[in-house]
């Protein structure tokens, strides 16, 4: 379904990822972890169409298009959804509209039905109930004043609104309590099926005994440096990322 | 005064010779000595025309209007007016109390007060002139001093018509009552003088609207002048809604006294004018009053929008405060001058400005500043000003739920005008007020 080849792409003038090679096939979801700086969110941004983030060499390819020539937009009417690591607070633009016109824009243009304000309404009030959101918040200004456990839960409802083929989701466990982690992966597994694949990007393991991976893979310095099953996670909880690049030399 | 000056302000004294001098005796006597006084204030002063030591008009350059050959300086009543022009400054359907003017004269056939209280007096001052003189004579200028501004000596001077309401102690009016203030000028560039007097008793509450625009896209100069008095404990909310065509240039004041514990709410929204000038004048002279003072100007193209906003705490335990916003496209320019002065006197003063813009072009510009005179200790004064881009991180947001650029960044601005908006409490308005949004950004065509 998504096919990474050889991406490599600089933000404010640093050259941030060196080389991507990624291959996503529907119905799996993947595993990305590194630590902190070594381009995660860079190449959810990239992939997202991020207009401060450069591609400087290399393709993406979903379902057979080039999604990196598209906009933003056209990006998530071709089904893909970021879960931002940190989402934007937007004040004056209410939750219910915004998510609304991007529902709609969605099924727009694959000619589906389009909802109004009151059809829109019972639906996302169904859907808050998968994240535990209280109705009164979908009327509140996008993320304006959320605690950092509502804005995390909010992007997960966004993505069970949007019901996206491709969901990258940066770091969805990052700042939960045990309780909103649990909500959160339960929105994930939710949207698993055979047509749907999903990338989640994360620092800990913790995430991946609730949601497990068919894949996991490290990005460390801008590059794939390892990938395997869930064993390799567990390793990476014991052992830690250092040493991890190593281990990619010594293979190779 | 220079020669070339001179002669700008002498072509409006020989109007005022021609049109308002043989009329002196449609008016009480008093009312015609306050325009003659006020005519020749006029030709004493002069448009604020001076680029140099003119702090009030630094921003705002005065000359193209007072070097505008406009071909009628005080218009007769208009013959007929087009019904269908009309429509874009209606709201409130039937519900709404309405008052129409056209180039400054009442037009009776398009009024109507469905839902006002016996004991409210809303009529327009040609009228009360002649059944209420003493009234009239009681209110008219009190607030509005002539002596320091040359617009507000014009507008006196010609004064004919306009809007009084007189809303009795203890009377609440539910319905808002709306001033709608045209000009039509038939073909022709004209000077129309709107005014507007409000006079709020004891514990009366009422909603005002005074709305100005033009029927035509003609050249044309909207003076207006408003006053406004709450006794104690009255409550007003007052909105100015200014959606001028590209060509016409409005000035406008308004003064308002504020007694004890009286609360004054009002909305300034600008959208049209090549310039528009407006000053706001607030005197909290009663112990406990309030006043809550909200803006909106949308400019775009080579418009100039410039208000000035002027808050005086006189009476002690008084709280104000003011939140403006601007947005501003084209080439077009916002000045906002916000004052807040604290009197010796007025302990316990809570006081509160802000003002933010967002621009939306590259040549788009604001000259914003607040000011600030403070001779009370124990006051609490807060103020803020900003000038920004919309934010490109929320841009990408909107778009990555797949909403194209144009529609986001309509959306953006739409929520930066919310905390303004979200003040109106007439639904009518805030709708209406949405739309000229909505049609002000559809006019900037921005490439996307
Ligand atoms: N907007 C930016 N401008 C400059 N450098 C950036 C920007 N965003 C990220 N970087 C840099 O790119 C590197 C990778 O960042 P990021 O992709 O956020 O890492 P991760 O998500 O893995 O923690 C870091 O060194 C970071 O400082
Ligand atoms: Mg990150």
């Amino acid at each position: 379904m998504l096919e990474i080849r050889n991406l490599s792409a600089s933000v404010g003038g640093n050259r941030v990822l060196n080389g991507i090679n990624l291959t996503v096939e529907q119905g799996e979801v993947h595993a990305i972890m590194g630590p902190n700086g070594s381009g995660k969110s860079t190449l959810s941004y990239v992939l997202a169409g991020h207009p401060q983030y450069v591609v400087e060499s290399g393709e993406a390819i979903l379902d057979g298009e080039d999604l990196l020539a598209m906009p933003a937009e056209e990006r998530a009417r071709a089904g893909v959804f970021l879960q931002f690591q940190h989402p934007v607070e937007v004040p004056g633009v209410r939750l219910d509209q915004f998510l609304r016109a991007g529902y709609n824009a969605i099924h727009k243009s694959k000619g589906l039905e389009e909802l109004d304000p009151l059809q829109f309404d019972r639906l996302l009030q169904q859907k808050a109930g998968i994240v535990n959101m209280e109705p009164t918040m979908l009327k509140r200004s996008v993320n304006d004043g959320f605690s950092g456990g509502e804005k995390k839960r909010n992007e997960i409802l966004q993505m069970a609104m949007l019901e996206p083929r491709l969901s990258i989701l940066d770091e969805p466990d990052s700042g939960l309590d045990v309780d909103s982690l649990r909500l959160v992966a339960d929105g994930i597994n939710q949207l698993r099926s055979p047509e749907r694949a999903v990338i989640l990007i994360t620092h800990y393991q913790r995430i991946l005994n609730l949601v497990v991976p068919d894949v996991v893979n490290v990005l460390m310095g801008g590059r794939i440096v390892r990938t395997g099953g869930v064993e390799l996670a567990e390793e990476i909880e014991a052992e830690g990322y250092e040493g991890q690049d190593e281990v990619l030399q010594a293979q190779g | 005064m220079t020669q070339q000056a001179a002669t700008i302000e002498r072509r409006y004294v020989e109007a005022w010779n021609a049109a308002i001098a043989p009329s002196s005796s449609d008016v009480p006597a008093e009312l015609h000595a306050l325009r003659e006084s006020a005519i020749a204030k006029f030709e004493e002063v002069g448009f604020p025309t001076a680029r140099r030591g003119n702090e009030a008009w630094k921003y705002t350059d005065v000359a193209p209007i007072a070097n505008a050959a406009f071909e009628d300086l005080a218009p007769a009543a208009p013959v007929r007016v087009a019904t269908e022009a009309l429509d874009q400054h209606i709201m409130g359907g039937s519900v709404w109390n309405r008052m129409v003017f056209v180039d400054g004269h009442w037009v009776p056939s398009l009024t109507s007060m469905p839902t006002l209280p016996p004991q409210v007096t809303v009529t327009s001052l040609a009228k009360a002139m002649a059944l209420h003189p003493h009234l009239v004579r009681d209110l008219l200028g009190r607030y509005a001093p002539y002596d320091e501004s040359g617009f507000t000596a014009l507008n006196t001077a010609f004064l004919r018509d306009g809007a009084v309401l007189i809303v009795p102690h203890d009377t609440v009016v539910e319905e808002p009552i709306h001033f709608i203030y045209l000009t039509s000028s038939e073909g022709q560039s004209s000077v129309t003088q709107p005014r507007t007097l409000v006079s709020m008793g004891r514990n009366a509450k009422a909603s005002v609207i005074e709305s100005y625009g033009a029927l035509t896209d003609t050249l044309s100069l909207t003076n207006a002048v408003s006053e406004y008095v709450l006794a104690e404990g009255a409550q007003l909310d007052a909105c100015r809604l200014q959606q001028h065509s590209g060509s016409a240039y409005h000035v406008g004041s308004a003064q308002v006294r504020l007694g004890r514990d009286s609360r004054f709410t009002s909305g300034a929204f600008d959208f049209g004018g090549a310039i528009a000038r407006h000053t706001l004048s607030v005197a909290l002279e009663g112990e406990g009053s309030e006043c809550t003072l909200y803006g909106l100007y949308m400019t775009n193209h080579g418009q100039h929008v410039d208000n000035q906003v002027l808050v005086d705490h006189i009476a002690p335990h008084t709280t104000s405060e003011q939140v403006y916003k601007g947005v501003l496209d084209g080439r077009s320019r916002g000045v906002f001058h916000g004052s807040i002065t604290v009197q010796q006197a007025a302990q316990k003063t809570n006081a509160k400005q802000s003002d933010k813009n967002l621009l939306l072009s590259d040549e788009a510009e604001v000259d914003t500043k607040p000011a600030l005179w403070i001779y009370a200790d124990d006051v609490r004064c807060g103020h803020g000003a900003a000038c920004g881009k919309l934010d490109d991180g929320a841009l990408f947001y909107l778009q990555s739920r797949g909403i194209d650029e144009a529609a986001a960044r309509r959306m953006l601005v739409h929520g930066f005008a919310n905390e303004v908006l979200e003040h109106v409490e007439l639904t009518p308005l805030r709708v209406h007020l949405e739309q000229l949004i909505t049609a002000s950004l559809r006019s900037s065509r921005r490439p996307s």
